[in-house]
């Protein structure tokens, strides 16, 4: 079977990558209601951060198959 | 609907909804690798000490350590670190240097099974339905906590909530047991540090900096020892004494180094030395978790205190919701998508305590309680089948706990209690179980009956009036949180006391029958021929060295 932590990389790609793109849609079309601190975007940065780090988990456990 | 619903978005749903499907994909696809007891009850035996040690801290990562951790920093200040710390690290480098020896070299399947090899039935079984009977009291407790979130952001009705995550669980631990409870710890833990973490980066931010918010509490709240000498002069209300007695050395061992909802991570561990490593690694991020649940706590002290921040903690019928202090601060620092994240971290967080409760549960009741009393002669095949079962029935009895649990106003104080009733008596058993020869398996019932019939019999006298709970923290002044710490020192002192005098007038074992179980009685094999720098004695000495310098920090 894969190893769990392909599986660690896999969600929080998925889930970052939503959290971006949201954060990026956020910028161009601002929202109306605003959370304190939404100036500094932390959608943006903290999603491509779990992107960056699910795609490290991924590749390097992509090929691994344990008993 | 209550006033502090959040609208979630399209975004923020389908975070959610990813997180659901993700952890009953996960119980689906590790069926078909779940071919016999040995995977279903110990997730094969074939872990690292990374995967073990990430599942044995996310076991304990449920509704206590999020919401309830951060509501009592809020209610007693920094104090609440020392259930990170003193009242953890020092049990969990006791765990893996001393104890895992004696438990993972017998090969048992469960803490009582060590019992029934080491004492015998009665005192197995004995440990077992208390054992039981805890588990689905706290896994009520995680579904309450559960249902608490989910009305609290989305407004949804109290049944619903309840019924909807202890279906999730049921599915994936009955598919999987153990292998896929695991898993789904790993994916819960990287949720809530993602998901938690940046509430106390974001707080900080608002704030100014972490020494801003120290300079903001109230002096009685921001040390960990220093006022610590006057019970008055703490949010706790509570003496050195009782931190070190009560919490650091009885219940935090007691949790740490008995518990079967922890323990039994460690028995999935490939091999001895690796299942030594688990509970030290684990220690390492044990010592990280306040840096999102006590900052947070901190940070919504700091903001309640202020009148322009407009932040300020539920109230149910006139009573402050200390638990509402996370979700929060969720609420208040997290845009589109990211809030999504933030339920969802904390849907996993309970999710994982949940899961671990209910894959104890099932193991212990399997063997300790079907095979060891009921049916003697069940078949692996039917053994498997039995665990299924017990899931699915301990989902169903941790759902009648959770309407209960319910009418408690904090979590965490239910959550001691209980532990003080069974975990903190179970301690000196052990203790003396695998420290000293001529314990006797009347001795080690005895004392464990006496254990936990006075430990009960305090929480009532006190609950009741029956008399003052002065007499039991001997201090006029203390918090219910004190009367735990301390209650669990007495539970575990007459349990100590009561096994040694009933073992010296009873019959004991012959020193061929305890090799193996005991010190003395076993050879230290496991890391004698390995570089200094493999083995766990040397992980537990950094560990131990990274506690004292953060005491020291927070002193």
């Amino acid at each position: 079977m894969k190893p769990i932590w392909y599986f660690v990389g896999l969600i929080l790609t998925i889930m970052g990558g939503i959290i971006l793109l949201s954060g990026l849609y956020n910028l161009i079309q601002p929202s109306v209601s605003k959370v304190v601190l939404s100036e500094k975007h932390p959608d943006i940065w903290w999603g491509a951060l779990m992107v960056i780090v699910g795609i490290i988990y991924i590749i390097r456990n992509r090929k691994i198959t344990i008993q | 609907m209550p006033a502090n619903t959040i609208g979630l978005t399209f975004v923020d749903w389908l975070i959610i909804a990813i997180y659901f499907i993700f952890v009953i994909g996960i119980g689906f696809y590790l069926k078909k690798f779940t071919k016999n007891e040995n995977d279903f009850f110990l997730a094969g035996r074939r872990n690292s000490a990374w995967v073990a040690g990430l599942a044995f801290l996310s076991a304990n990562l449920g509704a206590l350590e999020l919401m309830g951790m951060t509501g009592n920093t809020f209610k007693y200040g920094m104090y609440v670190a020392h259930f990170y710390w003193i009242g953890a690290i020092p049990a969990m480098l006791f765990l893996g240097i001393y104890m895992m020896p004696f438990y993972y070299s017998s090969k048992i399947k469960s803490v009582p099974g060590y019992l029934k090899l080491r004492f015998d039935e009665k005192t197995r079984v004995l440990n077992g339905f208390a054992f039981a009977i805890m588990t689905l009291l706290v896994s009520g407790i995680n579904l309450y906590a559960m249902a608490l979130v989910l009305h609290t952001f989305l407004g949804w009705n109290w049944d619903i909530s309840m019924w909807m995550a202890a279906v999730t669980v049921a599915v994936y631990v009955t598919l999987s047991g153990l292998l896929s409870a695991i898993f789904t710890e790993i994916i819960q833990f990287f949720l809530i540090w993602f998901g938690l973490f940046l509430v106390s980066i974001l707080g900080i931010v608002e704030i100014g900096s972490i020494n801003q918010i120290f300079a903001r509490i109230p002096e009685t709240f921001n040390h960990l020892w220093s006022n610590s000498a006057d019970p008055s002069a703490n949010g706790m209300m509570i003496s050195w004494g009782g931190i070190v007695l009560g919490l650091g050395f009885v219940l935090s061992f007691g949790y740490w180094t008995t518990d079967f909802l922890v323990v039994q991570r460690t028995f999935s561990a490939k091999d001895l030395r690796t299942a030594r490593m688990t509970p030290i690694l684990a220690s390492f991020f044990k010592m990280m978790v306040p840096f999102i649940v006590i900052l947070a706590g901190l940070i919504a002290i700091v903001l309640a205190n202020d009148p322009n921040s407009g932040f300020n903690l539920l109230k149910d019928g006139g009573q402050i919701n200390y638990d509402s202090a996370l979700p929060l601060l969720i609420a208040r620092y997290y845009p589109t998508g990211l809030i999504g994240l933030g339920v969802t971290a904390l849907l996993a967080g309970f999710m994982a305590g949940q899961a671990g409760n209910i894959s104890a549960f099932n193991t212990v009741w399997t063997y300790d309680i079907y095979k060891s009393v009921l049916n003697k002669n069940a078949s692996d095949t039917h053994l498997m089948w039995m665990g299924r079962v017990a899931t699915i029935a301990g989902v169903a009895i941790s759902l009648v706990t959770a309407y209960w649990a319910k009418n408690f106003p904090s979590i965490m104080d239910y959550m001691q209690a209980i532990f003080s009733w069974v975990n903190a008596p179970l301690f000196a058993t052990m203790l003396l179980g695998m420290f000293v020869v001529w314990i006797t398996p009347n001795g080690a019932f005895w004392g464990l009956i006496a254990g936990i019939g006075s430990s009960f019999t305090l929480y009532l006298a006190v609950k009741f009036s029956w008399f003052n709970q002065s007499i039991i923290t001997m201090s006029a002044t203390s918090s219910d949180m004190a009367a735990n710490f301390w209650r669990a020192w007495w539970a575990w002192l007459i349990c100590f006391a009561v096994t040694i005098i009933v073992s010296l007038f009873t019959k004991k074992k012959s020193k061929d029958e305890l090799v193996g179980l005991v010190k003395g009685l076993t050879e230290e094999t496991a890391t004698k021929n390995i570089s200094v720098y493999k083995k766990p004695e040397f992980y537990a000495i950094i560990s131990l060295i990274v506690l004292i310098i953060l005491n020291l920090i927070y002193w």
